[in-house]
C-alpha cells in the first residue's frame, strides 16, 4: 500500500493549525468566561455592569471561534478517520463533560439577556463560568496524554480507561491550559475595555503571567525530557520568550503586544504537542503500540479533495473572521452597557401554560 | 440495554431534537433577510419592525441548534467509532466541507448581524444576513450528502486489505441522486415550517388586535401583521408544493435504491401489482406484516409513489418478504451472534411515521388555506377560530420533519450504511456493526441520562423564551441605527450605549 506520507503529513500539520487557531480564539473566550467570577469589584449593581462588560467583549465573536474546534473535528474525520474513531470513542467522557460545557455555556451568553431578572443573570453566570473552567482544564488533559502516550490494543482501540487519563503529568498539563488561557484572557479583557475594569485585568495579568511562566514552563520541561523529541527545545524557547514578554509588555501598558505574545505562547504550546506526538497521532504509552500518521490516515485522493477545500476556504476564513474583529474593535465600558432589554421574569412566567 | 441499544437511542434523542430546531432556522433566516431587504429598499418601517420581531424569535431558535450541533459533530467517533472507521474516507469529506464553508460563515456573520445594526453600513449589514441564510442552507446540503451517501453509496471503492470504504469520486458523492432528491424535500419542508410559523404568528396577532376593536390596533393588524400572513402563506404554498414533488422523486428513488424501505412503509408482506395506499391500519404492526388489516385505501397510489404506474406489470411493489428473500441470497449476513439477519425495519415505526410526515402537512394546508380566504382583497380578520387553527398549525410541520427524518433513517434498518443495488456489494454496514467496541455500556447511558437531562431543561427554555417573545409582538418603535441614519441625525458625540448588548 502506498501511503501518501507527504499529504497525510501535510493534513497533521492543517489540523495541527485548526487546533491552534481553536486554541488561540477560544482561549481567550474561555478566559473571559473564567474571569467573570474573577474580575467585577463594588456594589451589585457595578458587578453586574461589569460582568456584562466582560460578557459582550466576546459577544459578537465567541461563536466563530468555536467553529474552528468543529472544524478541527470534522477535518479529523475526513483526513484521519482511525484517529478521530480512536481519540473520541476513547476519550468518551472527558469529551462528554466538555460538550456539557460547551453546550451551557453556549446557551448562557445567547439567553443571559432575553429576561431581565437578576437570579437569571447569576444562573446563566455559573453556567458561563462553569462552561468555561472546566474545558480549559480539560482540554490541556487530553492533549498532555497525547504528548505522554496512551494504551492501545492492537485494533487501535484506547483500552486504558477513564483514570488513566488523570495521571500527573495530565493534571499539569491541564493547569497550564488553565493559566495560559485566563493570562490570555486578562490581556484580551485589558485591550478591548477602558476605565477600571482594564486596569484590573492588566493587574491580574501581570500576576497570571509570573504563574503561566512557572506552570507552562514546569510542563513543557517535564514533556520536553519524559516524552518528547530535541527540536521542539525550540518551541519551549518561544514560548517562554513569549510569556516573558507578555510580563513586560503587560507592564509597559502595550496591550496589543502583550495580547499578540500571549496567543505566541499558545501557538508555541501546540507546536510542542504536536511536534511531540509526531509521527504518530496517538503515541503508545511507554513504547506500547501507537497509531500512526499512516495508519490513521485517508486515502491520497480524499486527502487530495480536501487539501484543495482547505487550501481555497481557510485563509478566506481568515480574512472574514479578522474583519469582523476590526468592526468590532472598539474599546467597552461600562457607559456603553444598555438598560437590560430582556423582558422581566413576571412577564415570562404569566406566558408560561 | 446493551451498548448498541444504548448508542441508538442516544443518536436517535440528540439527532431528533437537534432537528428541532434545524428546519426553522433554515427557513426563517431567509425570511427574514427578505423582510429586512424590504425595509431596506421600501424604507418602510413595517418591515423593520417584522425583521427586529422574528428575527428575534429565530436567534431565540438558532442558539440551540449551534449547541446541539456540537454533539452531532462527535457523536459519530463517540458512540459509532466502528461506523467512523468504515465510511470516514467517505463520510468526513462533507461534514469537513460543511464546517469550512457553512459553518464559519455562519456564525461570524450571526455576530455581525446581531451586533452590528450600528457598526457596519445598511448594505453591508443586510449582507450579513442574507451570508447566514444561504449558509444555513449550505450546511444542510453537505449534510445531506453525508446522509445521502448512507442511504445509497456511490462514487466508492472496497479496499478488502482495510476492509474500509474509500472514496474514488469526490463529483459522484455530490451528485448521488438521493442527495438532489432529499436535498430539495428537506429544504422545502424548512421553508414549510419557518413559513408556517411565520403565518401562524402574524395570524394569531393580526386577530387578537382586530377583536380589540380600537382603531390604532386594527391598523397595526392591517399594515404590520397582515403582509407577515402574507408572506407565510406565499412561503407554506410554494415550499408545500416543492415539498410535494421532491418527495414523489424520493418514493421512486427509494423504490430502486431501498425496496425494504417501500415495502415496510406500506407494512405490504407480498408483493403485489397496482399496490394500494392505505390510510389506516388495525393490527399489530410490531409482530409483522402478517395479521395487519388496512381499512382505508387508496388503490395503486403506493404502486404509484414507487414506480410512477397505478396499475399493470410495471407498478409491481416488492413485500417486506421478497425484499428478504432477495437480500439473505445476495448479502447473507449474519449479526454478530451468528443469527441470520432479518432485512425488514421495525414495521409499526415506519409505516406510521411515513403516514405521520404527509398526514400532518394538512394543518399547514387548512391555515394557508384559510388565512388566504379571510385575507382576501387587503381584509383582517377577527375569526377566533382561524387564530385558534394557527396555534394548532404551528407544531405539526416540525412533527412532520421529525416523522420524516424518523421514518428515512429506521425505515433503512438494519443497515446504518445500506448496499447499493446497482453498486458495489461491500460498501455496506450493519447497525450493530458500526457502534463503539471500546465505550462501556455504562458510560453511554451516562452520557444517555446526561444529555437526554440537559436538553430536557433547555426544551422548557426555549419554549417559554419562544413563545413569550411571541405574545410581545413586534416593537412599537424601531430605530434606524445605521452608522447612515446616524450621521444625517448628528448625535453621535456622546458615548452611545452599544445597539445591542448580551
Ligand atoms: C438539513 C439540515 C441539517 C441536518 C440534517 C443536520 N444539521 Fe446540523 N445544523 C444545521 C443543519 C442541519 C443548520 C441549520 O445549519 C444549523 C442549525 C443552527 C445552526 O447554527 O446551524 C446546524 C448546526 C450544527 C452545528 C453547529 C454549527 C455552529 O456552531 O454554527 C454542528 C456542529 C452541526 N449542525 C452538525 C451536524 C451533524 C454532524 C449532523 C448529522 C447528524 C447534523 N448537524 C444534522
Ligand atoms: C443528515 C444527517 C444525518 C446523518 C449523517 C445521520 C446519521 C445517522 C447514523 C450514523 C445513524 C446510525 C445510528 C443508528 O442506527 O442508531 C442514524 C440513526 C438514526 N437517525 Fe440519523 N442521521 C442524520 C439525520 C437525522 C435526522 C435529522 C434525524 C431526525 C430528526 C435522524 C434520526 C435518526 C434516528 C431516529 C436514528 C435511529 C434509527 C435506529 O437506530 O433505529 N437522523 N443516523
Ligand atoms: C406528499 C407529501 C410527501 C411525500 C410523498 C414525501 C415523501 C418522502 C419520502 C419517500 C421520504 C423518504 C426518503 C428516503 O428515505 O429515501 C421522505 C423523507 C422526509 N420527509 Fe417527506 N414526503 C411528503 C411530505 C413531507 C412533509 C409535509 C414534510 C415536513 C414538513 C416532510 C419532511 C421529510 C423529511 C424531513 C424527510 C427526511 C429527509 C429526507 O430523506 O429527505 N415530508 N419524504
Amino acid at each position: 500500500m502506498d501511503l501518501p506520507v507527504d499529504l497525510a503529513i501535510l493534513w497533521f500539520v492543517i489540523i495541527a493549525v485548526l487546533w491552534t487557531g481553536y486554541l488561540v480564539l477560544e482561549g481567550f473566550d474561555f478566559g473571559v468566561g473564567m474571569l467573570v467570577s474573577i474580575l467585577p469589584r463594588g456594589s451589585a449593581e457595578q458587578r453586574e455592569k461589569e460582568r456584562r462588560v466582560l460578557v459582550n467583549t466576546i459577544g459578537p465573536v465567541w461563536d466563530g471561534n468555536e467553529v474552528w474546534l468543529l472544524t478541527a473535528g470534522g477535518a479529523t474525520f475526513a483526513a484521519f478517520p482511525e484517529w478521530y474513531a480512536t481519540l473520541f470513542s476513547g476519550f468518551y467522557l472527558p469529551l462528554l463533560i466538555i460538550l456539557v460545557a460547551l453546550i451551557v455555556r453556549g446557551v448562557a451568553f445567547e439567553y443571559r439577556g432575553k429576561i431581565a431578572d437578576a437570579a437569571w443573570a447569576r444562573r446563566c453566570d455559573l453556567a458561563i463560568q462553569v462552561g468555561s473552567w472546566v474545558p480549559a482544564v480539560l482540554w490541556g488533559v487530553a492533549f498532555a496524554n497525547l504528548v505522554r502516550g496512551v494504551v492501545l490494543d492492537a485494533d487501535h482501540q484506547y483500552v486504558g480507561g477513564f483514570w488513566a487519563l488523570l495521571n500527573p503529568f495530565a493534571l499539569l498539563g491541564g493547569l497550564t491550559t488553565l493559566t495560559l488561557f485566563l493570562l490570555h484572557g486578562a490581556v484580551f479583557v485589558a485591550l478591548k475595555t477602558d476605565g477600571e475594569i482594564r486596569g484590573r485585568a492588566r493587574a491580574h495579568a501581570q500576576v497570571l503571567s509570573g504563574l503561566a511562566v512557572i506552570v507552562a514552563g514546569g510542563w513543557a520541561v517535564w514533556a520536553q525530557v519524559a516524552y518528547s523529541v530535541s527540536w521542539t527545545w525550540a518551541a519551549v524557547a518561544v514560548a517562554a520568550a513569549a510569556l516573558v514578554g507578555v510580563v513586560v509588555t503587560n507592564r509597559a501598558g502595550r496591550e496589543g503586544w502583550a495580547f499578540t505574545l500571549s496567543a505566541g505562547a499558545i501557538v508555541a504550546a501546540v507546536v510542542l504537542i504536536f511536534g511531540s506526538m509526531f509521527p504518530d497521532v496517538m503515541p503508545g504509552l511507554d513504547g506500547g503500540e501507537p497509531l500512526s500518521i499512516a495508519e490513521a490516515s485517508s486515502t491520497p485522493y480524499t486527502l487530495r479533495i480536501m487539501t484543495w477545500v482547505a487550501v481555497f476556504l481557510t485563509p478566506l476564513v481568515i480574512v472574514y473572521q479578522s474583519w469582523t474583529y476590526w468592526v468590532f474593535r472598539r474599546r467597552l465600558t461600562t457607559d456603553h452597557i444598555p438598560a437590560p432589554a430582556g423582558l422581566t421574569w413576571q412577564k415570562i412566567k404569566e406566558a408560561a401554560f | 440495554m446493551d451498548a448498541l441499544a444504548l448508542a441508538r437511542w442516544q443518536f436517535a434523542i440528540t439527532t431528533v431534537y437537534h432537528f428541532i430546531f434545524v428546519p426553522l432556522t433554515i427557513g426563517l433566516a431567509p425570511l427574514v433577510a427578505g423582510m429586512q431587504t424590504a425595509w431596506v429598499i421600501t424604507k418602510n418601517d413595517r418591515w423593520l419592525r417584522l425583521t427586529k420581531f422574528f428575527g428575534k424569535l429565530l436567534l431565540i431558535n438558532f442558539a440551540l441548534g449551534v449547541v446541539t450541533g456540537i454533539v452531532q459533530e462527535f457523536q459519530f467517533g463517540m458512540t459509532w467509532s466502528e461506523y467512523s472507521r468504515f465510511v470516514g474516507d467517505v463520510f468526513g469529506a462533507p461534514l469537513a466541507m460543511e464546517a469550512l464553508a457553512a459553518f464559519f460563515v455562519e456564525s461570524i456573520f450571526l455576530g455581525v448581524w446581531i451586533f452590528g445594526w450600528d457598526r457596519v453600513s445598511k448594505k453591508v449589514h443586510l449582507a450579513s444576513i442574507w451570508a447566514l441564510a444561504i449558509a444555513t442552507n449550505l450546511s444542510a446540503f453537505f449534510i445531506l450528502a453525508a446522509n445521502s451517501w448512507m442511504q445509497h453509496p456511490v462514487g466508492t471503492v472496497y479496499n478488502a486489505e482495510t476492509g474500509r470504504a474509500e472514496m474514488s469520486s469526490i463529483g459522484e458523492v455530490l451528485t448521488n441522486n438521493t442527495l438532489w432528491a432529499a436535498f430539495p424535500h428537506t429544504i422545502t419542508a424548512a421553508f414549510l415550517t419557518a413559513g408556517t410559523f411565520v403565518a401562524a404568528i402574524a395570524t394569531w396577532w393580526m386577530v387578537r388586535l382586530v377583536r380589540t376593536r380600537r382603531p390604532e390596533n386594527i391598523a397595526t393588524a392591517r399594515d404590520v401583521y397582515r403582509p407577515a400572513v402574507i408572506v407565510g402563506v406565499v412561503t407554506m404554498l410554494v415550499a408545500g408544493v416543492g415539498v410535494i414533488l421532491s418527495g414523489d422523486v424520493q418514493g421512486k428513488l427509494m423504490f430502486e435504491q431501498q425496496p425494504g424501505k417501500m415495502a415496510s412503509a406500506e407494512a405490504l408482506c407480498e408483493g403485489e401489482e397496482s399496490a394500494a395506499f392505505s390510510i389506516l391500519t388495525v393490527g399489530d404492526l410490531g409482530q409483522g406484516c402478517e395479521g395487519v388489516r388496512h381499512l382505508i385505501t387508496v388503490p395503486g397510489l403506493a404502486s404509484y409513489l414507487g414506480t410512477g404506474s397505478f396499475s399493470g406489470p410495471e407498478s409491481y411493489l416488492p413485500g417486506v418478504y421478497d425484499v428478504q428473500e432477495q437480500y439473505t441470497e445476495r448479502y447473507g449476513d449474519v449479526t454478530g451472534s451468528g443469527e441470520p439477519v432479518s432485512y425488514t425495519p421495525p414495521l409499526e415505526i415506519t409505516y406510521w411515521s411515513f403516514r405521520l410526515m404527509i398526514g400532518l402537512a394538512a394543518f399547514s394546508v387548512a391555515l394557508a388555506l384559510a388565512a388566504l380566504w379571510f385575507t382576501r382583497g387587503g381584509r383582517v380578520s377577527d375569526n377566533v377560530w382561524l387564530s385558534r387553527l394557527a396555534l394548532v398549525a404551528i407544531p405539526a410541520p416540525f412533527l412532520a420533519s421529525s416523522f420524516g427524518w424518523i421514518f428515512t433513517e429506521v425505515g433503512r434498518q438494519p443497515w446504518v450504511v445500506a448496499p447499493n443495488p446497482t453498486g458495489i456489494d461491500q460498501i455496506r454496514l450493519l447497525t450493530e456493526r458500526g457502534v463503539s467496541t471500546a465505550v462501556p455500556p455504562g458510560l453511554i447511558l451516562t452520557s444517555l441520562i446526561t444529555f437526554t437531562l440537559v436538553y430536557g431543561v433547555l426544551a422548557v427554555v426555549w419554549f417559554r423564551l419562544m413563545h413569550r417573545y411571541a405574545v410581545e409582538g413586534v416593537p412599537d418603535v424601531v430605530h434606524d441605527d445605521s452608522p447612515e441614519a446616524r450621521a444625517e441625525r448628528t448625535d453621535d458625540d456622546a458615548p452611545r450605549p452599544l445597539s445591542f448588548a448580551y
